[in-house]
């Protein structure tokens, strides 16, 4: 690996970063094909059955059946093409779209080698992966929407806990509906609250979202041990169960996983487009993007930058605080101690894989919840990877992203930065 | 160049705040009426919160008797005092120089947990080495350990321009797994255990107890003259030596310092590494002083704590000090008031962010407490 790296950098003094980063990727795919030669292939056999649909599915589907061992080779061929292509005529605008399907063969190489022999429910997997996704998505369009108008968000963990609070707390008392409202509308406040803070008083916008996540932490266990401990009526709140939407929940595959959901997943889905229409296609979202990129020249054309920050970051903290109400509504009814375990910051790392796109967030935040399924399925099948080191994956992930070894991603150019008006 | 949070664009808002966090002597209010009033008005608020949630006024007054009396009512709680400042104060030593230097290290807690983790693996791999070795060899393996870890973000930092505040929080999430993963290992876990634990550390590795002639149950343990030393060495780094001068210069303006220079990229690993190490030793004395084994979230949360700490203390050496012998006693006194109030220990929490809110954002408090400031700091406070 660093022979190639040397020789290419004798041969090349210059090279462009596109080059650079499909060479990266080359050689990446091509110790992935490696990978899944001697740690997959070797010594496999068997068939993975996948099971696609129930039997008392209307339209059910035959089980996909999978030679273990050809399979494995087959990847790794492919994985080796297409690295090789990297390597060979790189630069070209193939070099992500060749990264994405490589990393899709690996892991269904890994799934194949993890179910050889056995049979598992491929269906069910995806169903579980679009349900732990919902947190992390809304948590990453919470973000998008502060990071659009450059106000850095580490607080999306405190507002997810504190929507996953006040959804149990006022859903038990005032059912459902309106712990989901309650739990949006303090959200939102504490969006307005990291507002107040980093766009009048100037506190530095890390410091507050450290704050804020100390504090909902803080007041959310406090409350939770001194009073739902005894209380426990006021933390027992209806969950809203899966609701199946006629005909498209019948599809085989697709059917569970997007139209047999909770009202979190539809409703993520929904603000996922509107976010994308509004930001990219409205005059608003117009402004609203030019106060992240250049806040002095949208001021000087008449944007008043400091109510569309308060704005988008209040209606970020109402993402998030619907975000949170998935953990205590659309779950288990029931509040925990810090049971956001760190989701928002998950939520983070997908909006910057998203590249700040409110879909490019839902799509890493299908990635990890995939990840997320995947971990709690290995114990079924007796693997011998730890779980931990599945768990570890879209954190190691992100820190390559951030790091641009593959791809770069850009931030709003002001991202994090006070305005001060003149 | 560009980043994922964006190096030019924390920048501004970073230096506005390093400049903010460490201007320190020149303000007498800064220094020392903004914190006593944070204080003050932190606990005037939990006690308002306590009242919201339905505790009655005498719990109230017996709770805040009660955090007095588990603070510095006794040699016991003085103890217990110390003994949580320690950990505290080591890692804070380290957010500050990191702060001093620009760079905001979240990853303390995970820095913490692998260097305690490798404290205790180093000392019972190592057993039958006599006190005077295996003790401060299983400290230097903590630190080494812990500073190793934070040199990953910065020397992401350095070469490819990652933000340090990714990096670190997702090398935070990453440590958490790894030590989940570590306590199962045979090689670590304790014998007949199937819980993630580790084996204890042995006597000749433990940090002896200072106090046990007096009362066995005094926990305070010799972790505190590695607190002592840490702060005088930390302050000698950062005003006496070559390294710290490029430290602070970094911080405090990091284009003169590169014009100067001084070689940025060597002096954010340096920094990093530094802070890791402190963190790597908090973590270790905390398993060899107190804990005597790991397990996984050992680290109770200490190194968020400590960013806490290194705010409070304005990231000078003798601030932090004390501001971790005063979360220390909120940290003692809590479990104290927990016992004899009933109230949870986590209003503590609660009165520590209220505590940074007032610290960090020093225009909030001149709105809300217009009194006891000058005319004149209102408008320097105002144009920052």
């Amino acid at each position: 690996m660093t022979d190639v790296t040397e020789t290419s950098i004798a041969t090349q003094k210059i090279e462009t970063s596109k080059q650079r980063q499909s060479r990266i990727i080359g050689v990446l795919l091509i110790v992935l094909a490696l990978f899944v030669v001697f740690v997959f292939g070797l010594g496999l056999s068997g068939d993975a059955t996948f099971r696609l649909s129930r039997p008392t599915d209307p339209f059910a589907l035959p089980n996909l059946v999978v030679p273990a061992g050809p399979f494995t080779y087959v990847a790794a061929a492919l994985l080796a093409f297409l690295g090789a292509r990297e390597l060979i005529r790189g630069g070209t605008r193939w070099t992500s779209l060749s990264l994405g399907f490589g990393l899709a063969i690996l892991v269904f190489a890994f799934l194949v080698w993890a179910t050889a022999g056995k049979s598992f429910s491929l269906t069910g997997m995806l169903q579980a992966t679009v349900v732990r996704a919902m947190p992390i998505a809304l948590g990453g369009l919470a973000g998008v929407l502060c990071e659009r108008v450059a106000v850095v968000n580490i607080a999306i963990e405190g507002m997810l806990l504190a929507g996953a609070f006040t959804g149990a707390l006022i859903g038990s008392l005032l059912g459902g509906w309106g712990g989901l409202v309650a739990a949006v509308l303090v959200g939102g406040a504490f969006g307005f609250i990291l507002a107040a803070l980093v766009v009048t008083y100037r506190m530095d916008q890390i410091v507050a979202g450290v704050v804020i996540n100390l504090f909902v932490l803080g007041v959310t266990s406090y409350v939770s041990s001194q009073v739902f401990s005894e209380l426990r009526q006021l933390n027992n709140a209806p969950v809203f169960r899966a609701v199946k939407i006629p005909l498209l929940g019948d599809l085989p595959v697709i059917g569970p996983m997007l139209f047999n959901q909770n009202i979190f997943v539809y409703g993520a889905l929904i603000l996922v487009t509107l976010a994308t229409y509004y930001l990219f296609h409205t005059r608003s979202g117009l402004r609203a993007r030019a106060v992240g990129e250049h806040p002095r020249a949208a001021d000087t054309l008449g944007v008043n930058v400091y109510r569309t920050r308060y704005i988008h970051v209040t209606l970020g903290g109402m993402v998030a605080g619907f975000g949170g109400a998935w953990f205590t509504l659309g779950s288990v009814g029931r509040f925990d101690e810090n049971m956001t375990g760190g989701r928002g910051f998950i939520g983070l790392a997908a909006m910057i894989f998203g590249r700040w796109h409110p879909v490019g967030a839902l799509m890493a935040a299908l990635v990890f919840g995939f990840a997320d399924s995947l971990q709690q399925k290995l114990a079924l099948l007796n693997t011998p990877i730890p779980s931990e080191f599945l768990s570890m994956a879209p954190y190691i992930a992100t820190i390559i992203v951030v790091a641009g070894l593959i791809g770069r991603a850009r931030p709003p150019a002001a991202d994090g930065k006070p305005y001060v008006k003149e | 160049m560009t980043t994922s949070i964006g190096k030019r664009a924390l920048d501004d808002s970073g230096r506005a705040l390093l400049k903010r966090a460490t201007r320190g002597h020149q303000d007498f209010e800064d220094l020392v009426i903004v914190p006593v009033f944070a204080v003050i008005v932190a606990l005037i608020l939990g006690a308002v919160i306590m009242f919201a949630t339905g505790v009655d006024l005498a719990t109230i007054g017996k709770s805040f008797v009660a955090l007095a009396k588990g603070s510095v009512g006794s040699v016991n709680a003085l103890s217990e005092t110390i003994t949580a400042a320690i950990p505290l104060v080591l890692a804070g030593l380290g957010l500050g120089l990191g702060f001093r230097t620009g760079l905001f290290n979240i990853g303390a807690e995970g820095q913490l947990l692998l260097g305690g983790t490798a404290a205790v693996v180093f000392s019972f791999t190592f057993d039958g080495l006599p006190f005077l070795l295996l003790m401060p060899l299983s400290l230097l393996a903590g630190a080494v350990v812990g500073a190793l870890y934070a040199s990953i973000a910065g020397i992401l930092k350095a070469t490819t321009g990652a933000h340090e505040v990714i990096s670190t929080i997702m090398l935070n999430l990453i440590s958490f797994q790894l030590l989940n993963y570590l306590l199962r290992q045979p090689y670590i876990q304790k014998e007949g255990r199937s819980d993630p634990i580790s084996k204890s550390v042995p006597d000749a590795g433990e940090l002896p107890r200072l106090l046990d002639w007096l009362d066995p149950n005094l926990r305070v343990h010799a972790g505190v003259f590695l607190m002592l030393a840490a702060v005088a060495l930390v302050w000698w780094i950062l005003f006496r030596s070559k390294i710290g001068f490029a430290f602070r210069a970094s911080g405090e303006n990091p284009d003169a310092a590169r014009y100067a220079g001084i070689k940025s990229g060597l002096v954010i690993v340096a920094a990093m590494g530094t802070a890791g190490a402190l963190a790597g030793l908090a973590g270790a004395a905390q398993v060899l002083g107190v804990l005597d084994r790991a397990s996984p979230g050992f680290s109770a949360g200490i190194g968020f704590d400590a960013i806490a700490l290194a705010l409070l203390g304005r990231s000078h050496p003798v601030g932090i000090l004390f501001a971790g012998l005063l979360f220390g006693g909120l940290e003692a006194g809590g479990r104290q008031m927990q016992v004899d109030a009933g109230v949870s220990i986590d209003l503590i929490a609660i009165i520590q962010a209220l505590i940074i809110v007032f610290i960090a954002a020093p225009l909030l408090v001149r709105a809300i407490f217009p009194w006891g400031f000058r005319k004149s700091d209102k408008a320097a406070g105002g144009s920052q």
